[in-house]
């Protein structure tokens, strides 16, 4: 069985990802150890919270993330795929880890849009090819809650969602792969995913 | 086609056991919470909320069993609340695998609460539930509202199970929740819950118009119709029901297919 490790920065919780997991088919370990993190077959960075407050904890456990890419899938999920970008506006500007390249921008005030984004939406498949969504129906339904949101080219953008505006719901540079979806709030589609990306590893 | 409103069944739950009954056929335990909660998920249901009314505080742990079974087997997104009355009470919920807790008295009498739990846990796992009630007498700083008769009312926030009147304007108290840090407004109104007549449609639309956060409506669901005018006039973001799903009255999967035939933008079950 395959092994996954889940970055633990101690923000979050941890158990709804690593039950996930473990149901889509492989083994976790949730791990803040440098070695653990090294040698990991796999890696998901999960995520709830502030951005700047996320990548301070996070602190030498990221060094370890970007000499992991690629040599591993690492899957970023929530505001996990948002600390793989540049930079992040969420409160100032801060330097993200630099695994894909574009900015997490905060949603912009819309007569009729709520925010956060909260609930299901449809996933675009934008590169139907991409491993991650492998079977995967285009405009298939994802759980989101987030108020900021992934600026990127089309280059790196898996999925797309439309809230407000268009935005990169999946993004891929390498073997760094991030969804701003909760792949394990999302039933049956999420744990496909989250099966595809053991498959990956 | 965009977000999607949610339909959210709210199970009941005393000393870790659903205390409502249920019509469901085939489940081997009716009171079991997990049970029926995985039965909603099979149904379609976008989230699902556990109010815990454990009124003791020794049995008050079960609930995180509850939690902890649930977020293991269920994938969607769960809401915790009743008996939520600190930070470490939030984390304690929170890290037994509930994705966000709802406080409703303990944050009236501290709105400082909701601003150090979303400090510490991110707004979007705070949901401040609002229970209110019709006021008809003259006020002067309160915000009044038209009712269909032609009255008009102002609606006074209520707490300890709607049995305690706090004298707080709801719209404004919805407004200062936002401000705190709330990601979300769980309103259900005294004058319908309980009544099979509708959701209250003046109060969800007031509140759901001056805040920018999404606001779940609760309280009076008896037909599929009700769901409808609670998205459509309430402008409601998610709908919440007890009974009519308890008692087997009506499905998710029904009332999913009927407002999807209606316009509105749901997930359909199993996609």
């Amino acid at each position: 069985m395959k092994s996954v490790v889940i970055v633990d920065y101690g923000l979050g919780n941890m158990r709804s990802v690593s039950k996930a997991v473990e149901k889509a088919g492989a083994s976790v370990l949730i791990s803040n150890n440098l070695e653990e993190i090294r040698s990991a077959e796999g890696i998901i960075l999960p995520g709830v919270g502030a951005f700047h407050e996320a990548m301070t904890k996070l602190a030498d456990l990221g060094k370890v993330l970007i000499e992991s890419e690629g040599q591993v899938p690492i899957l970023g999920i929530c505001l996990g795929m948002q600390m793989m970008m540049d930079f992040s506006e969420e409160h100032g500007l801060h330097k993200g880890l630099g695994l894909v390249p574009g900015t997490v921008r905060k949603f912009p005030d819309h007569p009729g849009f709520k925010i956060p984004h909260m609930g299901w939406n449809q996933i675009h498949l934008t590169q139907p090819d991409d491993p991650l969504f492998s079977g995967i129906p285009d405009d298939s339904y994802v759980y989101f809650v987030h108020s900021y949101w992934a600026d990127t080219t089309a280059e790196y953008c898996v999925t797309q969602t439309e809230y407000i505006c268009p935005f990169a719901s999946s993004i891929r540079n390498g073997t760094a792969i991030g969804v701003q979806f909760h792949p394990e709030k999302s039933g049956n589609t999420g744990l496909a995913i989250l099966e595809n990306f053991i498959g990956t590893m | 086609m965009g977000l999607t409103r949610r339909i959210i069944p709210c199970l009941d739950i005393k000393d870790g056991r659903v205390v409502k009954g249920t019509n469901f056929v085939g489940l081997r335990d009716a009171g079991d919470p997990v049970e029926l909660a995985s039965r909603y998920n099979q149904q379609g249901a976008d989230e699902v909320v556990f109010l815990d009314i454990t009124a003791s505080k020794e049995k008050r742990s079960m609930i995180i069993d509850v939690i902890q079974r649930a977020a293991d087997e269920l994938f969607l997104p769960l809401t915790v609340g009743g008996g939520i009355r600190t930070i470490d009470d939030i984390q304690k919920t929170l890290r037994a695998g509930a994705d966000k807790i709802s406080i409703n008295t303990s944050a009236v009498e501290n709105p400082n609460l909701i601003s150090e739990a979303a400090n510490s846990f991110g707004t979007q796992c705070i949901v401040v539930a609002v229970d209110v009630k019709r006021r008809t007498e003259d006020s002067i700083d309160k915000t009044r509202i038209p009712l269909q008769d032609g009255n008009s009312c102002w609606y006074e926030v209520v707490t300890h199970g709607g049995s305690k009147p706090t004298g707080i304007d709801a719209i404004k108290w919805a407004m200062e929740a936002e401000t705190r840090g709330a990601g979300e407004i769980l309103l259900t109104s005294m004058e319908t819950d309980g009544t099979k007549e509708g959701f209250d449609i003046p109060i969800t639309a007031a509140i759901s118009d001056n805040v920018g956060i999404p606001v779940i409506a609760s309280g009076g669901v008896g037909t599929m119709e009700h769901f409808y005018d609670g998205f459509v006039y309430g402008k409601a973001d998610a709908a919440l029901a007890a009974s009519v799903f308890h008692y087997g009255e009506m499905t998710v999967t029904q009332v999913k297919e009927y407002l999807t035939k209606k316009g509105i933008p749901i997930r359909p079950p199993g996609k």
